[in-house]
């Protein structure tokens, strides 16, 4: 707020700056608009969410109180995946943290933008997900920042839990869920969430072989455990820095901490 | 599973997933923000996800399977591809499987 010329000067870009870079009061609402046009993006695909996880063979209950209580959508499509797949508690829940390992980074990058302390601090880390995290970070204005990372934050867990009962309700309805393919629709939700993840060539290996690891150890493992086996696949990729020459011109990691996809996983 | 276990599950991994959060709050941010640490994090979500995607697709129980499913998944890359919105991306797919299997 209030800031210099001067201190703005490294991030003004003409090319995409259509709000003069001066006015935190548009800056504000313009966080604000970017939060409630996600949050209804993000919000809709609940329906689906709620669909799977009765389908997978949660009650409406469960289902709702995935979306209210663990509140990070890969974490629970994960979870329920899982569960359809026939693994058991120990290794939905498993799959369901290491998903969302993310959001600890989120919370790191976001803890001193925010700058909260007591209960507050507590409601901040609940909203703490892709979607939050996204529209804060993409702010020049710590103001604005603050403000995307509480509308988005809101606005994605009402929508969500809203349209997650809608999901369950209907899913409920429909009974066998191959007959309306949400079976393949499972599949096609995991490549949705994946896909704006694969913009690095690393990143395209890992999942190639995170899909050879988890379908060979299908036949020899008990369910749930191939998922999990392939997340060591990332820390062997993972714990390599990428080598300057081979990776030029493609680089993992953004200067600058994490990345949340937007409008991928919550 | 039993109503009790499934319970379990859902509370456990909750709160787990919470826990998760609050630590990234709390720690100081050098911890997490070490390279190599952000970008195995980034990777694991990459796995897990991808690993889900072959396992929803190719497998039913412990068996490995090429049915309705594989289309499906192909006309929702091409869809996502395209810029679909989510939402069209997964009703698309079940659409697919479930006419796939209403004509053979």
């Amino acid at each position: 707020m209030a800031d210099s010329p001067a201190d703005r000067a490294p991030h003004d870009d003409p090319a995409t700056d259509a709000v003069p870079p001066a006015d935190p009061v548009a800056e504000r609402r313009r966080a604000v608009r970017q939060a409630i046009s996600i949050s209804i993006a993000t919000g809709l695909y609940g329906i689906s969410f709620g669909a799977l996880a009765v389908a997978a063979g949660l009650t409406v209950l469960q289902t709702q109180a995935l979306s209210v209580l663990m509140f990070t959508g890969g974490s629970q499509f994960a979870f329920v995946g899982v569960i359809g797949a026939g693994g058991g508690g120990v290794a939905a829940a498993a799959t369901a943290a290491l998903l969302g390992a993310r959001n600890a980074l989120y919370g790191a990058v976001m803890a001193p933008r925010l700058g909260v302390h007591g209960p507050r601090r507590l409601l901040a880390a609940h909203l703490t997900i892709d979607e939050s995290t996204a529209v804060a970070t993409a702010q020049r204005d710590p103001d604005a920042g603050r403000a995307g990372f509480w509308w988005a934050g809101a606005g994605v867990f009402v929508l969500w839990n809203a349209f997650t009962l809608a999901g369950a309700l209907v899913g409920n309805a429909l009974g066998d869920p191959s007959r309306w393919g949400l079976d393949a629709a499972a599949g096609a939700a995991f490549l949705g969430l994946l896909w704006p993840r694969l913009a690095s060539r690393s990143a395209r290996l890992v999942a190639a072989g995170a899909i050879v690891v988890a379908l060979a150890l299908t036949p020899v493992t008990p369910a749930g455990v191939p998922v999990l086996a392939a997340a060591l696949v990332a820390v062997a990729v993972g714990w390599r820095a990428p080598s300057p020459g081979g990776t030029a011109g493609a680089p993992d990691a953004p200067p600058g901490g994490p990345a949340p996809a937007a409008g991928g996983a919550s | 599973m039993t109503p009790l276990q499934t319970w379990l599950a859902v509370l456990g991994g909750a709160a787990a997933c919470y826990l998760t959060k609050l630590v990234g709050h709390r720690v100081p941010s050098h911890w997490l923000t070490d390279p190599r640490v952000a970008r195995i994090s980034g990777l694991v979500t990459v796995a897990l996800l991808a690993a889900l995607v072959g396992v929803q697709t190719f497998t039913h129980g412990s068996a490995l399977t090429v049915d309705a499913r594989l289309v499906a998944l192909g006309v929702a890359a091409v869809a996502l591809a395209l810029r679909a919105p989510f939402i069209v991306v997964v009703v698309l797919a079940a659409v697919v499987a479930a006419v796939l299997r209403a004509v053979t």
